[in-house]
């Protein structure tokens, strides 16, 4: 039972999901270069926050083309769980895995800060262990995650019950406050806020445990 | 081989809202330029390429231009194209 993160030339959060998942919580993990094809042996991926390829034309846009994204495409299909933090949720959104995309912050800052969050579905493994409406704060750290989408894709998120957390006070104009969505399928979820900065008592918090137990459950 | 000229003009869609350009429109009228009602902001590629003919330069800068140049769900894109 091992984890996978994935890393990018600018990923810099690869190293605190290690060590929420396998210093806090005990899972092995290993690192993933993004030119590595072989994801052998692994039951679930992270992709994540920082700053891919520079984030070079669009954030996410340069990392879509990654060797080690061709092989997590069919991991997804088979229905190996994917993991989308900050970053990740962006390469995410422009691989196709989820739909969407995220957008400059409505007021251009970057955010950083502790942000209260809410559940909308606990539907998929992520967000199982939590109910519809219970509330956890995690800390977000963004300049673009603004979520856009049409209001066609809106309703089919709706439809399929895949908006998994909302932002209690929307921090960056997304729409419909939604900070996390799935997959219909429910294995790969994205989201803008920072699991894995609260895993260790020592910085605060450890809210981010459930949905990092999730890779695993 | 010919060489062609192409400039890709990409766009926030009419639809998304574009906080640079509000914040530029703004800085606009503190620097004393009024009348400004609509400001957005894109970017333009500009590249060169050699292929048999235009019609042929033209499908590789637009198959370019949506898969990689511009997120359709957020942009749109509009391209130049000419002969060197």
């Amino acid at each position: 039972m091992t984890i996978g993160v994935v890393v990018f030339p600018g990923s810099n959060c690869d190293r605190d999901v290690r060590w929420a998942t396998e210093g806090c919580l005990g899972h092995p993990t290993r690192y993933l270069w993004h030119e590595n094809r072989d994801l052998s042996g692994l039951e679930a991926v992270v992709l994540p926050g920082g700053f891919s390829y520079g984030d070079y034309l669009r954030c996410g846009a340069i990392a879509r083309f990654a060797p080690v994204l061709e092989s997590l495409r069919d991991f997804a299909s088979q229905g190996g769980r994917v993991l989308g933090i900050c970053n990740g949720f962006q390469v995410l959104t422009e691989l196709g895995l989820l739909p969407g995309a995220l957008t400059r912050n409505r007021h251009l800052h970057f955010i950083c800060e502790s942000t209260p969050l809410a559940v909308v579905s606990d539907r998929t493994p992520w967000l199982a262990t939590c109910a519809r409406d219970d509330q956890f704060s995690l800390p977000i750290a963004h300049g673009e995650g603004r979520f856009q989408c049409s209001d066609d894709t809106l309703k089919k998120l709706q439809d399929d019950d895949a908006i998994a957390l909302r932002y209690c006070r929307n921090p960056n104009g997304s729409v419909a406050d939604i900070a996390g969505i799935t997959n219909v399928q429910g294995n790969v979820l994205g989201l803008m806020p920072h699991p894995e900065r609260a895993c260790d008592p020592v910085t605060g918090s450890t809210a981010g445990r459930a949905i990092l137990e999730a890779l695993l459950s | 081989m010919p060489r062609f000229q192409a400039r890709v003009l990409v766009q926030l869609r009419p639809s998304v809202l574009d906080p640079a350009g509000e914040a530029t429109r703004a800085a606009a009228q503190r620097l004393g330029v009024d009348g400004i009602t609509h400001l957005r902001i894109g970017k333009a590629v500009e590249l060169e390429l050699d292929a048999p003919d235009e019609a042929e330069a033209r499908r590789r800068v637009e198959l370019l231009s949506d898969r990689l140049l511009a997120n359709p769900v957020i942009e749109n894109w509009t391209l130049e194209l000419s002969q060197s």
